[in-house]
């Protein structure tokens, strides 16, 4: 994969994917063998909207592996301002930096950028489109904790419009997974999603109640239902309350169930939680780093 | 063509006759060829003309052009059925049937606005020909109906 833009999950075959995990789990498990493989390395960032964390964890993974940063800053400084396409962007910038790291409001703007440069180019969220590298780090948290073959999955929340969701619905499919769909009616998978993941022949199932398959789930992945996605405050409070856990919910579930959630969580998944052994979202987040410094070492040619 | 429909539409010495396109599409051909009637081409159009194969069809004659590529491609998507006839000096020198493309570029704009080929970037949209429509290559987004209402002109 040496080289290649990391522009969707839904272009990495499994043997890419198992390639970043793998290389995840050596770091997990002696970070300090790879402190300096990069030394000297920049690592390029150019988020066109702001993304704290993702840029944190991009950050922490090349200094981890001995290389720097150098950030484009906040758009409002940029030539951006002043009319630049961002195709113009990514030329001039691919001549700063041994890989680039985009973030960027437009879907597709990644796959375009892609085009326009020779420096392996990480997708890092575009619009409402894809974001691999959160994936990644959700099939490590995964594979980690119950593993990617024989997994028994419910994938709860927003599913219209999250796109976390997708990008890890499409790579599950490379693995043997039942993937089960659970969501208010007004929220269940789009269209050209369903039609995909019907396409690959994997065990899809969509479910309007948690309670009829918690019980068989290996993980849960929980994913926050926005307010903004309601015409009123009162039918979002009703629906969403509906796809909210505690700790009495999954007294019901298998000691061994994995619960999950890209954060930040709001009410979804009552504090209660955290104290249980399912609680997995922190050490899901903190997965990041080993993820995204694996997926550098790789993109930079760790192999050599 | 029976004599009959020849009175329809008069026969056209130099030019293309795109015959058999489904009922109803007939404007949205001349749209694809970008004629809105303000340039110079000498079109004219049958519509729900009683046909064997398709019941009703349409018929549109452009003289003194053939059709590009990229043209025949969109054409493919509204009018699967569409022949295209060839006529040089009042005679039929070639005719064959349109052909899905695989992908089209550069043609249809694609619906979702916060899709970066609807910005300012020098970059052609591009859909592949899925099984129930085209898909935008860079979006994801899926055009099942009215494809013609997407064309860019
Ligand atoms: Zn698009």
């Amino acid at each position: 994969m040496r080289q290649d833009h990391i522009i969707s999950a839904k272009h990495l075959s499994r043997e890419d994917i198992e390639a970043v995990l793998d290389r995840a789990s050596d770091i997990a498990a002696d970070p300090s063998a790879y402190s300096d493989r990069h030394a000297g390395a920049l690592l390029g960032l150019l988020f066109f909207e702001p993304s704290t964390r993702t840029k944190m964890s991009f950050t922490a993974a090349i200094k981890r592996l001995g290389g720097d940063i150098v950030d484009m800053g906040p758009v409002e400084y940029s030539s951006v301002k002043k009319g630049e396409s961002l195709a113009d962007t990514v030329r001039v910038v691919e001549g700063y930096a041994d890989a680039l790291v985009l973030r960027h409001p437009s879907e597709g703007s990644a796959k375009m950028a892609g085009e326009f440069v020779d420096v392996p180019l990480i997708n890092a969220g575009d619009g409402a489109g894809q974001h691999p590298t959160q994936t990644l780090l959700d099939l490590y948290t995964i594979r980690e904790n119950a593993g990617l073959d024989d997994l028994t999955i419910g994938i709860m929340g927003d599913l219209k419009y999250g796109r976390t969701v997708h990008s890890l619905a499409y790579a599950l499919t490379n693995f043997d997974t039942r993937q089960h769909f659970i969501s208010p009616e007004s929220l269940q998978l789009p269209r050209n999603v369903r039609y995909d993941l019907h396409e690959t022949g994997s065990s899809i199932k969509e479910h309007t109640e948690l309670s009829d398959i918690l019980p068989s789930l290996d993980v849960l992945y929980v994913t926050r239902i926005q307010q903004e996605r309601f015409p009123d405050e009162n039918e979002y409070r009703e629906v969403a309350g509906e796809y909210q856990i505690d700790a009495a919910t999954l007294e019901a579930a298998s000691d061994d169930l994995t619960v999950m959630h890209p954060l930040p969580r709001v009410d979804e998944i009552a504090h209660d939680v955290d104290e249980t052994d399912h609680a997995e979202y922190f050490q899901q987040a903190h997965n990041a780093v080993p993820v995204r410094m694996a997926l550098l070492d790789l993109v930079l040619g760790g192999d050599q | 063509m029976t004599d009959k429909e020849a009175l329809r539409v008069s026969k056209i010495e130099n030019g293309t006759v795109i015959d058999h396109i489904s009922a109803g599409q007939a404007l949205n051909v001349l749209a694809i060829l970008g004629i809105d009637g303000f340039g110079e081409d000498v079109v004219s159009i049958g519509m729900n003309v009683p046909s064997d194969r398709l019941g009703r069809k349409d018929v549109v004659k452009v003289e003194g052009r053939e059709l590009s590529q990229s043209e025949l491609d969109v054409l493919s998507l509204i009018a699967p059925a569409a022949t295209i006839n060839i006529i040089r000096d009042f005679d039929v020198v070639d005719k064959h049937r349109v052909e899905r493309p695989e992908s089209v570029t550069g043609v249809l704009r694609c619906p979702n606005h916060n899709c970066i080929t609807t910005e300012a970037e020098p970059v052609d949209s591009e859909f592949d020909v899925v099984s129930d429509g085209v898909r935008c290559e860079y979006c994801g987004t899926i055009i099942r109906e009215d494809i013609a209402a997407h064309i860019l002109v």
